[in-house]
């Protein structure tokens, strides 16, 4: 009895200790992004049980298995954007080695993958944003032109410019991370997060006025009415572009 | 005679039967455990891709699937669903298992049994005795935790710390940390706890022993009558209180194949026994009358 209730106990404290340190390791390092087909890491860790096959199917020997140094789940497949992308290869082998289904096998274009999302984080060392063509993040781009694009702002600073902005849209970009291996800088200024860090989400209560009255295709609100101004006599105000005129005496 | 050293467990099978003839099944286990392990390194190191993966799920020759169903089980309780090419590896590991005897994963193909050999092997050397001990039913606990812990985290949490993967994983994709597990399961069972890690404590080991409950293939004293009390077979056995009923048993009317779950079916006992008690044979040749019978048919 006294010997069950000691080894219950030794088999507890070191049950509580893995726990903790386990939903540790659910918190995965913002730099190491999962293969495709991962929807989120909670599922992932549920699922992968480490065998490496999918690393081994990479053709570019892009995804490692993580060891006790990175602060990975220790086992599992992961690949740092910075030294080496995905590839993206059309027939997605590493889902396909997937026994357990952790790499989802219901991911059957590459386009559909997000691996992470793409960010510009610093505004102020981005090349475009100072006014110079670098444009290497967009021209890297497997979806170039649809993941990132190239926005024409006007230059401030020379007042004859244009700035091309870098912008990412999230319903293309797969995460893949070419443009945070390309970008120039000494450390990239477009980094691939996880999707958790770098999605903002809208309240689920907001309507956004112009996509309703498109939905609805009518105003859904009183209809615009023609506005009344209180001006002193002799002026008007037409709404032309032409502003505020003098009601000349005829 | 009366039980001889520790360190002198096996001589006397040396000098009746000659050094090979009392080392044949461990001879014919390191081979084993050598050759898995080499098969799964001729593809990382030359290029030659007979076996992917690593012990908890790999693909041979590219068809056929093999996975720990431990494993598997512990995902399924994370809440993964389990329908996919894993679950048909794991059911054809399962039936291998549920044939020759769930331990023989821990005998035979287990890199961790290499080093926990090892350390036992220095331990009767050195004279080293004492320690700590850890109740028989402590690994059984611990492959409950691990269950309970995957269902509450809803990860495969035990995969952090499992020695036998983490070793093995190192081996074939190449981690140094790998080393440091090893040192230190073989400094623990040489010097903390005598056939502490195995024997005690690893659950992969206690869910291989359930799964061997019923299996076929089993070690008998079936000359048990032969014995004469040298404790060799004792010295060696990984699992030494497995022995006795069998082989002692005969008085109580138990029969002489080694019955319980946790046997390994290594063999030591049938190497260093050298009176030929032991031998392999199957569950249901365990009669007390058959064991009269069998006794003219077993070989040298």
């Amino acid at each position: 009895m006294q010997d069950t209730a000691r080894t219950l106990c030794g088999v507890s404290l070191l049950g509580l200790g893995l726990g903790v340190y386990s939903r540790q390791t659910h918190s995965l390092p913002a730099t190491a992004l999962r293969p495709p087909g991962v929807k989120n890491e909670k599922d992932f860790l549920s699922a992968c049980v480490r065998c490496g096959l999918c690393v081994r199917d990479c053709p570019y020997d892009i995804l490692k298995l993580s060891t006790f140094s990175d602060d990975i789940a220790l086992g599992t497949p992961y690949f740092t954007a910075r030294k080496i992308p995905c590839e993206m290869c059309e027939d997605i082998p590493c889902v396909k080695a997937c026994p357990t289904g952790a790499l989802d096998k219901e991911l059957t274009n590459i386009d559909d993958a997000r691996m992470g999302l793409a960010v510009i984080v610093d505004h102020e060392t981005c090349l475009n944003y100072q006014g110079l063509r670098c444009d290497v993040c967009h021209r890297v781009c497997p979806l170039i032109n649809k993941a990132i694009t190239l926005e024409p702002r006007h230059n401030e600073r020379s007042g004859k410019h244009t700035l091309f902005i870098p912008v990412v849209h999230s319903d293309s970009c797969t995460g893949c991370g070419k443009c945070e291996r390309a970008c120039v800088l000494e450390e990239a200024a477009i980094k691939i997060f996880p999707l958790k860090l770098a999605k903002g989400e809208l309240g689920h209560h907001y309507r956004l006025g112009w996509e309703e009255k498109e939905k609805a295709g009518k105003s859904l609100v009183t209809p615009d009415q023609e506005h009344k101004y209180n001006l002193p006599e002799g002026l008007k105000y037409e709404h032309e572009g032409q502003g505020l005129m003098k009601d000349l005496p005829e | 005679m009366t039980a001889s050293l520790p360190e002198d467990a096996g001589k006397a099978a040396i000098a009746e039967k000659g050094w090979w003839q009392a080392h044949q099944w461990l001879l014919l286990r390191r081979l084993t455990q050598l050759s898995i392990l080499i098969v799964f390194l001729v593809g990382p190191l030359f290029g030659y891709w007979i076996v992917k993966g690593n012990l908890t799920s790999s693909l041979t020759l590219e068809v056929l699937p093999l996975t720990d169903p431990y494993i598997l089980l512990q995902s399924f309780v994370a809440g993964h669903e389990i329908v996919s090419t894993a679950f048909i590896g794991a059911i054809i590991v399962t039936v291998f298992y549920l044939l020759v005897g769930g331990r023989v994963f821990c005998s035979w193909v287990c890199p961790i049994n290499i080093v926990t050999d090892a350390a036992d092997w220095l331990r009767r050397r050195l004279h080293i005795k004492g320690g700590a001990r850890f109740s028989a039913q402590t690994r059984y606990w611990i492959l409950l935790m691990t269950l309970l812990l995957a269902a509450i985290t809803t990860s495969i949490a035990w995969e952090l710390i499992n020695p036998v993967s983490i070793v093995h994983r190192g081996i074939i994709f190449g981690s140094g940390f790998a080393v440091m597990v090893v040192v230190s399961i073989f400094l623990f069972d040489l010097l903390i706890s005598r056939k502490g890690w195995c024997g005690h404590l690893c659950p992969v080991g206690a869910f291989y022993s359930i799964l061997g409950r019923y299996s076929l293939l089993r070690v008998s004293a079936s000359k048990r009558e032969q014995c004469d009390d040298c404790m060799d077979c004792f010295m060696v056995c990984p699992e030494e209180q497995v022995i006795k009923p069998a082989l002692k048993g005969k008085g109580k009317g138990i029969g002489p194949v080694i019955m319980d779950v946790n046997c390994t079916n290594c063999g030591r006992c049938i190497d260093v026994c050298a009176k030929n008690v032991f031998s392999y044979s199957n569950r249901f040749n365990n009669s007390t009358l058959l064991n009269v019978a069998n006794k003219k048919e077993v070989a040298p």
